[in-house]
């Protein structure tokens, strides 16, 4: 676990970057730093590495202050991704990702073959392994930095906008391969981001800071979208506040019933439409075990008759649910009644930023 | 009675390897010597002054000013100092031609080193690499194709700069200038100036290939 207690940095010219932080990032999880531009992230991601000292304050890194750790030695013991890649460009993409290896006295063969394994483990062609890092393109060279800093299996990995030099839809795919490294690897994963949909899809728990360095709210991504802590969070979160945080109820619990007979389906049970007088209409489906509320809502409201389709892995129909399913368990997940300055604030006029305000009223 | 010719060859053959101080090969050993050794010199100085220069950046300005008015001056002003020191030497020549490589090399180890993306520089402290090694490992390495740029012009002007030395006696193939005036007999003249060409071209052509050995990586951007 890392803990920062009552960490501020302040730099030469005066500026107070981080003030007076006190928070806890669990282990085997990823922990987001999010906020807006100055807002002090990277400072207060690399006072944890030490390529920033605080000022006052300590952080500990299982029990141990930083401080009383060599750098180097510290540092090889941590992760770390920044946004431009910062891979060395006079060195082949196998010896990049062998970097910490080779500075742990690994000897070339190991550590090469440990690399090779590393560039499989994040989805890499191995016949990159020969190239230099100019050969390769953003996204390509996104994975090699990931690799990089998982190459000596550190505990901890620090993430610095890894993904926001790439487009949205690489950058989309590098999220999931994250998530999929993460499942796998379990490790305890510090990602900054001003990027609060980024936060929120990667996030176990997500830290909100505002300029000047100051934790805002730190909550799990549901939470924080129900009940942002104040206005400042709340306009920073956006809106459809209400809509995204479907995304984090599991669609298992919807109440399923058996397939109508309207509902036409091929020899293997697969869906085909909705029998209408003229002809098939569109269905949208959804798999319970694995999707959202969310999606469960989209298949619905795809649907003519608005009953979405829940189908199995092999695509096979298992059943159906009507929007009053959904309904049901749209009121479990009703946002607490009591919310006494946010109902309020959210209430009056459509046009504020606030949009999720009125779904926030209704079940109540 | 014919017209004198342009070039001499049999002068040329007869002069090639005579044995003597002023055969041509000799002078264009001597030329080779005195063109390198600044170059050489200058290298091994310019490294650790452009390295001070970037870890206390307030020594550059003046460095590089010194260096600059070191430039400025007629080689042959320069000469005549080192002259009343160190006589009809060639370290008369070779000491003021390594001023000039530096002039040119301290910029480029500086603007090398400056080349260094921060990305890469961050990202080499953040892997653990201590000060020493992360220099000699990353900086110096990616810092070679722009440090090999200035060795190319530092060399090549090197080349030329030796002929002058001539003035005392020391100047290489220069001295078949001197020869030639004297004489008002071309031949020698003209000797002089195709071999310094030859040599300048074939050391900077080694250069450029010392680099492609060295660097794939910056090659291999340029033309992507
Ligand atoms: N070396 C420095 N000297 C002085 N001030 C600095 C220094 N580095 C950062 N700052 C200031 O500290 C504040 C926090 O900077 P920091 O880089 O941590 O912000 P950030 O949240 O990472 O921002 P961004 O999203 O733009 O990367 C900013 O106001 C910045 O100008
Ligand atoms: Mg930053």
């Amino acid at each position: 676990m890392i803990t920062f207690e009552d960490v501020t940095k302040r730099y030469r010219d005066g500026t107070v970057a981080v003030d007076d932080l006190s928070m806890e990032v669990p282990t085997g999880a990823i922990t987001v730093f999010v906020g807006p531009s100055g807002c002090g992230k990277t400072t207060s991601l690399r006072m944890i590495n030490r390529m920033i000292d605080a000022t006052s304050g300590r952080i500990t890194l299982d029990g141990q202050d930083v401080r009383e750790i060599d750098p180097a030695t510290l540092r090889r013991g941590i992760g770390y991704v920044i946004q431009q890649a910062g891979l060395f460009p006079h060195r082949k993409i196998v010896d990049n990702v062998a970097t910490v290896p080779y500075l742990l006295g690994w000897n070339k063969k190991k550590a090469r073959a440990r690399a090779m394994e590393l560039l499989e483990l994040v989805g890499l062609d191995p016949g990159l392994a020969r190239r230099y890092p100019f050969q390769l393109s953003g996204g390509q060279q996104q994975r090699v930095g990931v690799a990089r800093a998982l190459a000596a299996d550190p505990p901890v990995l620090l993430m610095d906008e890894p993904f926001s030099a790439v487009d949205p839809i690489v950058r989309a795919s590098l999220q999931d391969e994250l998530l999929r490294l993460q499942s796998e690897l379990r490790k305890t994963i510090v990602f900054v981001t001003h990027d609060i949909d980024e936060a929120v899809k990667l996030g176990d728990t997500v830290a909100v800071l505002r300029v000047g360095g100051r934790l805002a709210q730190m909550a799990g991504p549901a939470t924080l979208l129900t009940e942002p802590a104040d206005d400042f969070v709340r306009e920073f979160l956006g809106r459809d506040r209400g809509i995204r945080r479907l995304s984090f109820i599991s669609a298992k619990e919807v109440r399923l019933s058996p397939a109508p007979s309207d509902l036409e389906t091929d020899e293997n049970g697969g869906p085909l439409g909705w029998r209408t007088a003229d002809g098939l209409a569109a269905y949208g489906t959804f798999n319970p075990e694995t999707d959202s509320l969310r999606v469960a809502l989209d298949a619905a409201l795809l649907s003519p008759n608005g009953t979405a389709v829940a189908v199995d892995e092999e695509g096979r129909v298992r059943g159906v649910a009507g929007r009053d399913a959904i309904d049901e368990l749209l009121a479990e997940y009703a946002p607490p009644a009591a919310g006494p300055a946010r109902g309020g604030a959210s209430g009056s006029g459509g046009g504020s930023s606030s949009g999720a305000g009125d779904s926030e009223g209704a079940p109540a | 009675m014919t017209e004198e010719p342009l070039v001499r060859w049999d002068w040329i053959a007869r002069n090639w390897a005579n044995g003597g101080p002023t055969a041509i090969s000799a002078l264009l050993e001597n030329h080779v010597v005195m063109a390198f050794l600044p170059v050489l010199f200058g290298l091994v100085v310019a490294l650790p002054l452009g390295l001070a220069c970037v870890r206390w950046r307030w020594l550059y300005q003046p460095t590089v000013a010194l260096m600059n008015v070191t430039y400025s001056l007629p080689s042959l002003v320069l000469f005549s100092i080192f002259l009343s020191i160190t006589g009809l030497t060639r370290s008369t020549v070779v000491i003021p031609l390594t001023f000039f490589a530096l002039a040119v090399l301290i910029p480029a180890v500086v603007d090398g080193l400056a080349s260094v993306p921060d990305p890469v520089r961050q990202s080499a402290v953040a892997m653990g690499f201590r000060p020493v090694r992360r220099l000699l490992r990353v900086e110096l390495p990616v810092a070679v194709p722009v440090v090999l740029a200035g060795l190319r012009v530092a060399t090549v002007s090197s080349i030329s700069l030796v002929s002058v030395g001539a003035l005392i006696g020391q100047g290489g193939l220069g001295n078949l200038f001197i020869d030639g005036w004297q004489r008002q007999f071309y031949t020698p003249i003209v000797v002089g100036i195709v071999l310094i060409v030859v040599l300048a071209v074939l050391a900077d052509g080694l250069l450029v290939l010392a680099q492609r050995l060295l660097t794939p990586w910056s090659r291999a951007r340029r033309t992507a």
